[in-house]
């Protein structure tokens, strides 16, 4: 057992680092990171430094060769990853192009349209989004309702998209539709991409209950009236929509999303800072059970990441315990939310007007989101249940039946 | 980045498994139990023939000279047959002190009859109903000879030596003790797991060797029950992932209102959450083992990380194992219970989760590391 590089790794990771040290400027540890809040500079931002990355061959490291890629392993993904999050760089808005999009844009598009597209997406000059979610089709996505109706050598939408991040600045979308609502709910489904800009799409950011809409990499409403897609740019056979859908999701399996912001050494920093009841928060046992509870757990999820890259480090399939990271560590961001904002006792809801939210305010305000983003957690435990136990499926109400009779409500 | 066991521990601990299947797996269990044995005699003759209790014993002592990562591997399948057999207290606790602290001569002495069997050892702490401190530790010695009583002793009637924490003129100290030898009275405690045995040990001018030296027996005793909880988080993930597993399999085989009662979802989150405390705990011992076979300076927050992780896997998957299997989990027929118990006297035997939890923050306090 050790936590080193294997030779190959390790210089790998020395190339990574001597282009970073070239390209970027290491972050300051004491600094707060600058959070860019107009938009429009945001995108400018990460555009710049997204064709750096692309002119040096760091863009899509995962793609293949003949796409621009060098076919990088799962390893040297993490590897430039740990690199590239040290150094002050804008936050991406091209991943879900480059890890959803492109991977199923290679595998179900033209050559033509692979020529067209793939390199703008590369280079950052096109930003892509997916299109899945839907008002009354969340967990159960399959259950989605836009229609795709067939006319000549178009497709005419209409319908509603939710929850898709980065609309308001994106260029293309992947699209899931329901062409036949007298098949089974999975199998009237059809995929396809589409230009955001076509007449008749109409996107409406979200406000969250953080109070924020549109800003970063948010959350939108897409309108789709009478929108029309040629159907040259169906991905797949007409109904296989769902099928294209799943591949599309498996490209994400590595992202394992690691809910951000405080944490245990936050926690533990304020209680060793701080009095309460007229003593230092870490005196107080109570406290101290907790700090023990979330060490626990931050210290669990940050050995399991270790032993997936270990596995994926010996070119071995990692085994199912990824799985767990998003529902322990959004439900702990929410519990260590909740204990900074208790310390401040009856003051603990005040909001500083210099500073703004403190991390824990942020914590706590931002932890019901991630919950439900990617999966609830209840979902989540649906997946580790059936697909890690082998525990069976529920019985399904809407087995075998066509679509437009599956019960809705409203 | 390698944070896993090698190839031959893999193949080491796959051998430990099918061992203890093929010895009979729970029915040793139930057999202690039921006849009221201090342990399972046969199995353990066959434990010393494999070698095991000689694993971390060099060569020189006639020993397999391997390394802690050995042990866990072995470790996580005793915990998984609950196996009735004095191998954390002879192995964990009492070898690791000889090796770590014994003088050459007594090295020379006990540790080839270590792995023999010849000699069988514990370690003495427990005192009273309380969490023992170096201020409140009354067992005493004055020159060699021992006197005081020390209560929840592991295996001291098979054993025949015994590491005894007593108070010394200089501060604690870790004492060897021949448990035939005069003044030594030892009487049999009932306790919650009846396939373990645990026993009051009265010590009256008793004669003794120190191990280590005067003085920094607190130090000494504190690293070897660091040491001892990464092994002990491995019998507990073990013991957890053995309970989901029969909670699972239980789960697909009974039918209530015409279906798997693993189909409804109250059940699989309840599975989901064990199988997650099972992951986490398993990680953190992952962490655990590289920091003792290492000899990591982070040991102290390791072992005191991988035992109150292991210790709350253990426990919920336990009495969830129990909780799945309804009315017939609180039967004395089914196995459920034998978890049950063996989860809550493992979650004691080196201190309470609480003690361990307060390991654990000290050593965050001194370190605050988490990259």
């Amino acid at each position: 057992m050790d936590f080193n590089d294997t030779p190959d790794q390790a210089k790998f990771r020395a190339k990574c680092k001597e282009w970073l040290d070239s390209n970027a400027k290491l972050k300051d540890a004491g600094k707060r990171i600058n959070v860019e809040s107009n938009l429009e500079e945001l995108i400018a931002k990460a555009k710049v430094w997204q064709k750096k990355k692309y002119d040096a061959g760091w863009a899509m490291l995962h793609w293949p060769k003949e796409y621009g890629g060098i076919n990088a392993t799962p390893i040297e993904r993490i590897i430039w990853g740990q690199e590239e999050s040290k150094y002050d760089v804008p936050g991406s808005i091209f991943e879900i192009g480059l890890g959803m999009c492109g991977p199923v844009m290679m595998q179900y598009a033209s050559e033509e349209q692979k020529e067209r597209y793939l390199p703008p997406m590369a280079e950052g000059k096109e930003i892509w989004c997916q299109l899945f979610s839907e008002p009354s089709a969340g967990s159960d996505v399959a259950g989605l309702r836009s229609k795709a109706v067939k006319d000549g050598d178009e497709w005419v939408i209409n319908g509603q998209k939710v929850w898709t991040s980065g609309a308001h600045y994106s260029d293309y979308g992947i699209l899931v539709v329901r062409h036949d609502p007298d098949l089974e709910k999975h199998k009237g489904l059809t995929f396809f991409f589409v230009d955001m800009k076509s007449p008749g799409i109409t996107v409406k950011p979200i406000k969250q209950i953080t109070g924020t809409a549109g800003s970063g990499a948010g959350f939108n409403e897409v309108y789709f009236d009478d929108v029309r897609i040629p159907d040259s740019q169906r991905l797949g056979e007409i109904g296989d929509g769902w099928k294209v859908a799943i591949t599309t999701l498996m490209n994400e399996r590595l992202a394992v999303g690691d809910a951000k912001g405080a944490d245990v050494n936050e926690a533990l920093s304020l209680a060793k800072d701080k009095d309460d009841f007229g003593q230092l928060m870490i005196k107080n046992q109570a406290v101290r059970d907790k700090l023990a509870d979330w060490f626990c757990e931050a210290n669990g999820l940050k050995y399991t990441k270790f032993r997936t890259m270990s596995a994926l480090s010996k070119g071995e399939a990692p085994g199912p315990e990824a799985s767990i990271t998003k529902i322990v560590s959004a439900n702990k961001l929410q519990a260590i939310g909740n204990f900074g904002i208790d310390s401040g006792d009856m003051a603990g809801m005040l909001i500083d007007e210099e500073d703004g939210m403190s991390s824990f305010q942020a914590a706590w305000l931002g932890a019901p989101g991630l919950r439900i983003a990617g999966g609830t957690d209840e979902i989540l435990k649906n997946i580790i249940a059936e697909r890690v136990l082998g525990l069976p499926q529920d019985p399904r109400a809407d087995k075998g039946l066509p679509f437009k009779d599956i019960p809705s409500g409203k | 980045m390698n944070l896993d066991f090698s190839d031959d521990q893999k193949f080491l601990q796959d051998e430990a498994r099918k061992f203890f299947d093929k010895e009979g797996g729970l029915t040793n269990t139930r057999k202690v139990m039921d006849e009221s044995l201090s342990h399972d005699e046969a199995l353990w003759g066959k434990v010393l023939e494999l070698g095991w209790t000689g694993i971390r014993i060099p060569e020189e002592y006639d020993g397999l000279g391997l390394g802690h990562l050995e042990l866990c591997v072995i470790a996580e399948e005793i915990g998984r047959a609950l196996a009735p057999i004095p191998f954390s207290s002879s192995v964990y606790l009492f070898t690791e002190t000889i090796i770590k602290y014994g003088s050459e001569e007594i090295k020379k002495n006990v540790l080839p009859k270590l792995v023999t069997g010849e000699i069988v050892g514990t370690y003495a702490v427990a005192e009273d109903m309380s969490a023992i401190t170096e201020s409140t530790l009354s067992c005493a010695v004055e020159g060699d000879s021992v006197n005081g009583a020390k209560i929840a002793v592991p295996d001291a009637e098979l054993a025949t030596h015994a590491v005894v924490l007593v108070k010394g003129t200089k501060g604690p100290e870790l004492r060897l003790v021949d448990l035939n030898s005069d003044g030594v009275e030892i009487s049999l405690q009932k306790n919650l797991d009846k396939s373990r045995s645990f026993y009051k040990v009265a010590f009256n001018n008793t004669q003794s060797s120190l191990l280590g030296d005067q003085g920094s027996g607190w130090e000494s005793h504190v690293h070897i029950m660091d040491q001892a909880a990464v092994l002990f988080a491995f019998e507990q993930v073990g013991g957890s992932q053995q309970a989901l597993d029969m909670a699972k399999e239980y789960a697909m085989e009974r039918y209530a209102f015409g279906r798997q009662i693993g189909s409804y979802q109250a059940i699989k989150h309840k599975l989901a959450d064990m199988y997650v405390a099972v992951t986490l705990a398993k990680s953190n011992c992952y962490y655990g083992a590289w920091a003792l076979s290492s000899e990591s300076s982070e040991l102290p927050l390791a072992a005191a990380t991988s035992r109150v992780s292991a210790t709350k896997a253990f426990q919920l998957c336990a009495k969830e194992n129990i909780q799945t299997h309804g009315g017939n989990g609180f039967t004395w027929e089914y196995d459920c219970h034998l978890f049950y118990k063996r989860s809550k006297v493992l979650s004691l035997n080196l201190g309470s989760e609480a003690s361990w939890k307060e390991k654990l923050v000290s050593a965050m306090e001194k370190t605050n590391t988490l990259n």
